[in-house]
């Protein structure tokens, strides 16, 4: 559709509000040939419990329904795998079901979780989430990945997905980047800001310290976009435990709000017909009109250069928190940096920047824990995890590492969770000298976007908390 | 292990008809570190998939014949009524109404052009086309959508015009008997099988 009715843009009304409890991660790499997948799951939920200073048993005697997120079956070569996950946890009898969304599917898992516990279904629900890419060669895989295109249309094209998704750069390239030099030394920033910071992670799977230089010497996969442009292909698994609030204090005494909502768009990029912007709380009426204008080219919305899901995700998530304007009402966030022309597309589309001048937040320092130019704190630090391009692309455990690793700058407990030497042992990796403590002092409220492909699917996760409310919450 | 009779398929009577061999079964191997620890084993798996066309099926029949198919909103009480869309969409997805088809050759062959691309040396598993790819988006004139496919011949550029090309001498009748060319280019140019 391209026009929507009023109940499509009603906010949602919860019915009870639901807290994140605690989430836990397993170590992410290209390839983990020592592990089955359900020791990496459990691997996270120990995690998980340890963070409350549960044991496993304990946390489990609160679950009451399971949402697991496992985006392709065929990487696996196991259908219904989560059921054979939820058995390895010993969660039978309760409830449970797979969720897939592509890229989207950790964060459409915690959107299905977050549901169960505010309608009351479940007083306390997991959402766990993982992804093994590493049982086929890199080239089967991309062909697997391309089956998440339209069979018939796309998939012939070279079975090759950054085809379908690199054609989106290259219109975002010429027409708001107008293929400037400074530009493309912007794009690579990012891929050295979340490489950089990929090295304080512990679970991260590619830390590396490089230069804007090192980006542009990359091998080319798809001009303008580079290797070292890209994100990674992972194996690991992920979890959360949502609770309403009764429960979520007697588990801890420190939960966060959670808000979760979901948008989409068609699976062909081919299919977006043009339509009118659609406005967040913090842009005007007029303040588009002369896009096309500013950004020849740049009239038709969302073209080949917008994700719609991802602004229908952030218009839900923030009437839902109260949020007006998320560069001020945001403390940081993790964005889907699955190429970093994307990680741009989406700052604008979710309102951190208007669209067509998404490279200022990178080009002001904002983006950084400590911006380079100022020697403050960024304005809203991004992806200190690493990202989707240092940390790593579980596909069904991302969303969900992305909103633990908000959480823990909130709780305060981020560096506790990276600077732990017996993980770093554990992980098999050598902590740097120049570890750094990336806890964002002060931390109160955070974003995390999961995003599918080109665009098919995005959700937003708010964490807020609770004595940091915004006004106007719905 | 030979993959001698591959299976095909017929429809008679409305039913699926097969014949060969749709699957063929090779011994599993074992994987090992450098010490000799058994650490899995490897699946072969070689099979072929039946897959419906559908209310599809007359665009992918009718590259073969170098014609290029939409359709088109039909009901004058849908608020897009009228729109055109290529790919190929059965029903509008507004009104949900059965689209009309229309034959947008003459529309591509004159008002075609390239909205965006891309050029890549990347390939996954499977593809059948010469590298590096050139995928062009196609924009024609008075259609909502914007088509993907492959240059054969000359350097994409946004906002270069082009023109369809068909595999009409040995279709495959996929998405890969239809290709664009540059505006203007000759006919004795084009790739083999491939004609206007």
């Amino acid at each position: 559709m391209i026009k929507f009715s009023k109940q499509q843009l009603k906010i949602p009304q919860m019915s009870k509000p639901v807290y994140l409890v605690t989430g836990g991660m397993s170590k992410f790499d290209r390839a983990i040939p020592e592990k089955r997948t359900e020791e990496l799951v459990i691997d996270s939920f120990l995690e998980a419990a340890e963070f409350i200073n549960k044991s496993p048993e304990e946390l489990k005697q609160y679950i009451h329904s399971c949402y697991y997120g496992h985006f392709a079956d065929h990487f696996g070569d196991q259908l219904l795998g989560e059921a054979v996950i939820h058995d390895r946890l010993g969660l039978d009898p309760l409830g449970n079901v797979g969720i897939k969304t592509g890229g989207a599917t950790g964060g459409s898992t915690i959107w299905e979780a977050y549901k169960a516990v505010a309608s009351g279904y479940s007083d306390t629900a997991l959402a766990m989430g993982w992804e093994r890419m590493d049982e086929v060669p890199t080239d089967e895989g991309n062909h697997y990945i391309a089956s998440a295109a339209d069979k018939d249309w796309e998939t012939p094209l070279g079975h090759i997905y950054t085809g379908y998704y690199a054609v989106m750069a290259q219109k975002y390239w010429q027409v708001f980047g107008k293929e400037e030099e400074s530009f493309r030394r912007t794009l690579a920033e990012i891929a050295v800001k979340n490489k950089g910071y990929a090295r304080m992670n512990p679970h991260a799977q590619s830390p590396m310290k490089i230069t804007v230089e090192d980006v542009l010497n990359s091998p080319i996969v798809a001009h303008p976009l580079r290797a070292l442009d890209c994100c990674l292909m992972s194996v690991g698994a992920s979890c959360v435990i949502l609770a309403d609030e009764k429960t979520a204090y007697e588990m801890t005494d420190n939960p966060l709000l959670l808000y979760s909502s979901a948008g989409s768009h068609t699976l062909r990029v081919a299919d977006r017909r043009d339509m009118a912007i659609p406005l967040l709380p913090n842009e005007s009426p007029d303040q588009y009109k002369d896009l096309g204008v500013r950004f020849p080219g740049g009239d038709r919305y969302p073209g080949f250069t917008g994700f719609l899901a991802a602004r229908m995700a952030a218009y839900y998530a923030y009437g839902m928190a109260g949020i007006v304007d998320p560069t001020e009402d945001l403390d940081l966030v993790e964005l889907h940096d699955a190429f970093t022309i994307s990680d741009i597309q989406t700052y604008e589309d979710i309102g951190i920047r208007p669209y067509g001048e998404g490279r200022s937040y990178v080009e002001s320092g904002d983006c950084y824990h400590t911006n380079p130019f100022t020697g403050q704190p960024g304005k809203l630090p991004a992806n200190l995890s690493g990202g989707l391009i240092g940390c790593m692309h579980a596909v069904g455990a991302t969303g969900i590492m992305q909103v633990i690793e908000v959480a823990q700058h909130i709780w305060g407990r981020w560096s506790e969770m990276h600077a732990d030497e017996a993980k770093w042992k554990r992980f098999n990796r050598v902590k740097p000298d120049d570890w750094t403590d990336l806890q964002v002092k002060g931390a109160k409220r955070g974003l995390a976007i999961s995003h599918a492909g080109v665009g098919s699917h995005v959700t937003a996760t708010v964490l807020v908390h609770p004595d940091h409310q915004l006004k106007g919450r719905g | 292990m030979t993959t001698q009779n591959r299976g095909t398929v017929k429809v008679e009577n409305g039913r699926y008809r097969v014949t060969g061999n749709f699957h063929y079964a090779y011994p599993n191997e074992p994987i090992r570190d450098e010490s000799g620890k058994l650490l899995g084993i490897t699946n072969p798996a070689d099979m072929t998939h039946i897959h419906a066309y559908g209310g599809e099926a007359p665009f992918f029949e009718n590259l073969s014949n170098a014609k290029l198919l939409g359709t088109k909103c039909a009901n004058p009480k849908c608020e897009t009524y009228g729109s055109v869309y290529i790919p190929y969409r059965i029903h509008c997805p507004d009104c949900l109404m059965r689209n009309e088809e229309v034959d947008l050759t003459e529309l591509a062959r004159k008002g075609a052009s390239v909205h965006t691309f891309m050029i890549t040396e990347r390939t996954g598993a499977f593809n059948t086309l010469e590298k590096p790819i050139r995928f062009v988006n196609v924009e024609f004139e008075g259609v909502s959508t914007i088509l993907m496919g492959y240059l054969s011949i000359g350097e994409p550029e946004i906002g270069m015009k082009v023109v369809p090309i068909f595999q009409t001498k040995k279709p495959t009748f996929t998405i890969m008997d239809l290709s664009w060319v540059p505006a203007g280019t000759s006919a004795a140019d084009l790739p083999e099988g491939f004609t206007f």
